[in-house]
């Protein structure tokens, strides 16, 4: 009898002390929830009940009409010359830009505080706005994605590499500081080798995100196949634009997998 | 003392060729690229466009901030935050079982997983724009159906996420439950779930700073959100009107990363 008054208490879990911060998280994301909801006009038994409407394009895009793969490998390739130049146009502007924003490297808070407003506001504006900026300036055209391209690429290459950069071993530097090295010669010998393989890295996933991206640039005129793909819209041609969707995933699997064995040998 | 002692040792001596085989690899693509690329054509007059935007951006049309018309930068705003939030919700509870399937724990077939991380690229590959229109086919154009797309959208990559975390999970906890007793439901309450939920919840707060950009684009295609008012001022040349949208998704874009990002970092 004893022992088991004595074990009693051990049979339970301590007791939590009541946590009113989870609370109040919670209360507001039911409140965000509800208030999205009302926003947005959510009416999911309406989308069910249009659910055969949806199934219906369903239905078109898998019977896909092959014959039109011939048309699309053009713009394809287009696509895939846009991303090239792009990712390499940013990456090569990003590189020097980064070395600039680190602030083991320039000491001027200030200098390094304003280029790091400007990359993060680039970073904010989303990709398909920016082409449709850039068309409206330099007109319909691939011309017009391979600057979003190159811009996008800046705003990531940039973020990533200045961050590697500000996490490299501050030892060469020092040594080279003692030494009487000019900041040129430290970032030559100190700085580039501890971070180049890094940079091949990030060239290469800024330009796997950037295949991704241009297909759909040309809804807004930007060029590639995005353009292919908003005339097949436009004419409900579903059939075509499953091959479109189809032919994009296979260039996408095929470029990760390329991208992924290359930056293997690399690094 | 020695001379030798003045030498740098010589450097080791690897198989350095499949270095050079990818650089070269990378150089000809590059080469190729710029090589078949059309002349760089852009319009004569873009330099004077481009002007016009710059002045539109440091003159933006303050008067459409706020009209009361449910069409103002704030409503549409406010609009675009609300179809990222409740997209990013119904997506966090679609990955979940998306997650369990496509997780690669040890008592899973592999043909399981597999199927499953191949259907996540897949729906990760789809554009959002094309699923987007064909919700609009469904219920209208309308913000519901961006909701819809985020929603779907969102999933290849959030299940993506989860599942990563379902792989990497510790099963230490797990096991000094059961050896000291505990039930099955014991080990997902007490091991699993705790150490499961911050990292779901961080991972569903990324996705949400992804579907705020998500939900600005997909108003080009009628979708709802700010896309809408941007695009019509885009066409209309309306250069003042674009330069405070801008400004506008700037200022929504970084106080949300912000916000998410302080979260996540108390999270982890």
């Amino acid at each position: 009898m004893a022992d088991r008054k004595m074990a009693a208490p051990q049979m339970t879990l301590p007791k939590k002390p009541f946590g009113w911060e989870k609370l109040i998280v919670t209360i507001l994301m039911i409140a965000g929830i509800l208030w999205s909801a009302g926003e947005t006009n959510v009416d999911i038994p309406m989308f069910f009940a249009n659910f055969d409407q949806f199934m219906k394009i369903f239905d078109q895009m898998m019977s896909p009409d092959w014959s039109y793969t011939s048309y699309v490998i053009a713009p394809l390739i287009e696509t895939i010359k846009m991303a090239v130049i792009g990712t390499t146009i940013g990456a090569l502007v990003a590189a020097p830009y980064a070395f600039l924003v680190s602030r083991n490297i320039i000491q001027n808070r200030f200098v390094t505080g304003i280029l790091r407003f400007i990359l993060n506001i680039i970073r904010t504006i989303p990709d398909l706005l920016l082409a449709a900026l850039f068309v409206a300036v330099v007109g319909i055209g691939p011309v017009a994605g391979i600057i979003t391209l190159a811009i996008f690429t800046f705003g990531m290459v940039g973020k990533l590499f200045y961050e590697a950069v500000e996490t490299i071993d501050e030892g060469p530097i020092e040594a080279l500081t003692a030494s009487g090295a000019n900041k040129w010669e430290i970032v030559r010998y100190a700085v580039i080798p501890q971070v180049s393989s890094y940079f091949v890295s990030y060239f290469l996933y800024a330009f796997e995100i950037n295949v991704r991206a241009s297909t759909v640039l040309g809804y807004v005129g930007a060029g590639g196949i995005g353009v292919f793909l908003q005339q097949a819209l436009g004419q409900f041609r579903y059939d075509r634009v499953s091959i479109m969707v189809l032919v994009i995933f296979a260039v996408v699997l095929v470029i990760d997998y390329v991208s992924l064995k290359t930056r293997e040998v690399l690094m | 003392m020695d001379a030798t002692n003045k030498k740098l040792p010589p450097r080791e001596r690897k198989n350095e060729w499949p270095k050079y085989l990818a650089w070269a690899f990378v150089a000809a693509l590059i080469i190729w690229a710029f090589v078949g690329m059309p002349a760089f054509a852009i319009k004569p007059n873009a330099g004077q466009i481009g002007g016009s935007i710059m002045s539109g951006i440091f003159h933006p049309d303050w008067a459409y901030v706020y009209r009361g018309d449910g069409e103002d930068l704030v409503s549409t705003l406010l609009q675009t935050i609300a179809i990222a939030f409740i997209g990013t919700f119904i997506s966090a509870i679609v990955s979940l079982p998306f997650a369990f399937w496509a997780a690669n724990t040890k008592h899973e077939f592999w043909l399981v997983t597999r199927s499953g991380k191949f259907l996540l690229t897949a729906i990760r590959t789809f554009p959002e724009i094309v699923l987007a229109l064909m919700f609009i086919k469904a219920v209208g154009p309308s913000a519901f159906a961006g909701v819809l797309a985020v929603g779907f959208h969102s999933v290849g990559m959030l299940a993506k996420l989860f599942s990563e975390a379902i792989e990497n999970l510790d099963n230490g906890a797990g096991e000094s439950v059961t050896s000291a007793g505990g039930t099955r439901m014991d080990v997902t309450m007490l091991a699993t779930i705790p150490q499961l939920l911050p990292e779901l919840i961080s991972n569903t707060l990324y996705r949400f700073e992804l579907a705020i950009r998500s939900a600005s684009i997909l108003g080009i295609v009628g979708a709802g959100g700010i896309g809408t008012p941007l695009i019509f001022a885009i066409s209309a040349r309306a250069w003042s009107r674009v330069g405070i949208i801008l400004l506008g998704i700037v200022i929504m874009v970084t106080l949300v990363d912000f916000i998410s990002g302080s979260i996540r970092k108390k999270l982890i």
